[in-house]
């Protein structure tokens, strides 16, 4: 069964973080998904750019509008995601409550309804 | 047999063995509401087939494998498929079933995961006592509703809600181990206490005449009373369960008592201790002392030594105030409530003078009233428990006006009868 942990975080600039805990905070994400990876349950992971970078499209009155800036301007931002797969939801909220971004934010636990392999969708079971 | 006779054994069986069988069809797959839906039309298939063809040996087992049939035919159906891998489902179906046919006790019992998937931290902790009075004890959702004060649709809306979640969100049917332990337990007894609390409420008031063994949830304390006490043997060490196993198992042995003829309400001090149940006494004591906490006690064992020091009149015609008043002390230090408070000032008005414990409960109501909080002026136990005292200090009109808001505010006919006739009797002139 495969779970999507979504990574919510106040936004940092590494400039505001400082050169030390922004190379902690990378030497944690390393840790972390070796140990992940070493334990099998690692589908993937993705580290996003900053909220800054990203562009939103919407349908405004049947015409494409193309915005700067997150679909919902929160103080906590989708910083990344994390795909396990695991036996259960325990399981999912024990791999979960490791992760390093549990110390400055809230970590999601989203079980998947259906992924794609080679471009076909496939039951999550 | 007649279809009167058919009804009542199906009713029988499912008043034992729902809780049961929901669990062990639901463990395979988490989905609850399927095994639920199954379930019930097995009960509506034995009233068509059980007046004609006579009652199986195996009851539990017979409408187990009608229940697995059903879940198959959900699990083949087109709809199920595009969702959901059949295989996997049927293959654990099959598993159970056969255990089932070879022998139904073997596979044990899944309603300690049941209980423990109910009160999982996923699932709100608004739903977990409903959720558990509908699929381990059988309660339906109006009920439910209102024992908790909401409309039957909202309730039957949340249920299936909590429902959804813990088979979309897979919540493992399973016991959790020591490290987790800590953090789950307190949950489920809470629960499993709140289902207790419910039943007690619910039941006990027909005269023995009338109870005939087929009013539906009769034995619902007694279903409490075995999820405790099973919890606890199946923990072996924790204290708390015990404490909860005892707290039960002596407020069922005082039961019988609480009744005279006709359906009159006595109140624990009058009851006559001839007519507790000493098996069930002697056997919640033996639970309080399997309760060996490496710590200072915890709330439900501090609540089963106050159920004991009651239930200790049976032997030494007396009731212990002072000890009485110590664990009070004790359960506010540790898990305070406004019932604990109030029954402490009870306490002190027997100890000390009534005076004492009035001064004490009008301490309570001015605390309430700072705190803005109409919980005092709503809460029946501190108008019964003024009265008393108000009667004892001779102050029979303040007393007859007391029992009356008591009264009042009784959840059950038999309760407000009682205070009313203390009302009645006490009012001057």
């Amino acid at each position: 069964m495969r779970y999507t942990l979504l990574l919510h975080y106040p936004e940092m600039d590494a400039q505001a973080l400082g050169a030390e805990a922004l190379a902690e905070g990378q030497r944690a994400f390393a840790s972390y998904a070796a140990t992940l990876h070493q334990a099998g349950v690692l589908v993937s992971a993705e580290v996003l750019q900053p909220s800054s970078s990203t562009t939103t499209l919407t349908m405004v009155e049947g015409a494409l509008a193309v915005q700067d800036g997150p679909f919902a301007d929160t103080r906590e931002q989708l910083g990344g995601t994390f795909v396990v797969d695991v036996d259960d939801l325990d399981a999912a909220i024990d791999w979960a409550r490791q992760a390093p971004a549990i110390q400055w934010g809230a970590v999601e636990v989203r079980p998947g309804a259906v992924f794609t392999l080679d471009g076909a969708w496939q039951p999550n079971e | 047999m007649s279809a009167g006779e058919a009804r009542a054994a199906a009713e029988r069986t499912a008043r034992a063995s729902y809780g049961r069988l929901v669990a062990l069809l639901a463990a395979p797959t988490g989905d609850l509401a399927l095994a639920e839906d199954a379930l019930s039309a097995a009960f509506e298939q034995a009233l068509l087939s059980w007046p004609r063809d006579g009652v199986p040996g195996n009851p539990e087992a017979w409408l187990l494998t009608v229940a697995r049939n059903r879940q198959r035919d959900t699990w083949k159906s087109a709809y199920y498929r595009a969702f959901a891998p059949l295989e996997v489902a049927e293959g654990q179906g099959r598993d159970a079933l056969h255990a089932v046919e070879s022998d139904v006790d073997a596979i044990g019992d899944k309603r300690l995961e049941l209980l423990f998937v109910c009160a999982h931290p996923a699932i709100d902790p608004a739903i977990r006592t409903p959720l558990m009075l509908q699929t381990v004890l059988g309660f339906d959702a109006a009920r439910i509703g209102a024992a908790f004060a909401v409309p039957a649709a909202t309730m039957a809306q949340r249920l299936v809600r909590a429902k959804r979640k813990i088979k979309d969100a897979r919540i493992p049917f399973a016991v959790p181990d020591r490290n987790s332990m800590p953090g789950r337990l307190p949950a489920v007894l809470e629960a499993i206490y709140g289902c207790y609390a419910m039943a007690w409420l619910d039941e006990g008031w027909e005269s023995a005449g009338q109870l005939d063994g087929l009013v539906p949830g009769a034995d619902l304390s007694g279903e409490a009373q075995y999820l405790a006490v099973t919890l606890a043997r199946r923990l072996k060490n924790e204290p708390e369960a015990w404490g909860l196993a005892a707290l039960i198992t002596l407020s069922m042995s005082r039961r019988p008592g609480r009744i005279a003829g006709e359906g009159k309400f006595v109140p624990l001090g009058e009851q006559d201790t001839s007519l507790w149940d000493a098996s069930l006494l002697a056997q919640g004591e033996d639970f309080l002392r399997m309760a060996v906490p490496p710590g200072p006690p915890g709330r439900f064992q501090l609540e089963a030594a106050l159920q004991a020091v009651h239930c200790d009149r049976a032997r030494t015609g007396y009731t212990d105030w002072a000890a009485l008043r110590t664990l009070y002390a004790a359960l506010l230090a540790v898990a305070p409530s406004l019932g604990a408070q109030v029954a402490l000032a009870a306490v002190v008005g027997r100890t000390d003078h009534p005076e004492a414990g009035l001064a004490a409960l009008d301490q309570l109501a001015a605390a309430g009233t700072a705190t803005g909080g109409p919980a005092v002026v709503a809460f029946q136990p501190f108008h019964a428990a003024r009265a008393e005292l108000l009667a004892q200090a001779g102050r029979a009109a303040e007393a007859a006006e007391e029992f009356t808001a008591a009264a009042n505010l009784a959840g059950h006919p038999a309760v407000r009868n009682y205070l009313l006739g203390r009302a009645a009797i006490i009012r001057p002139g």
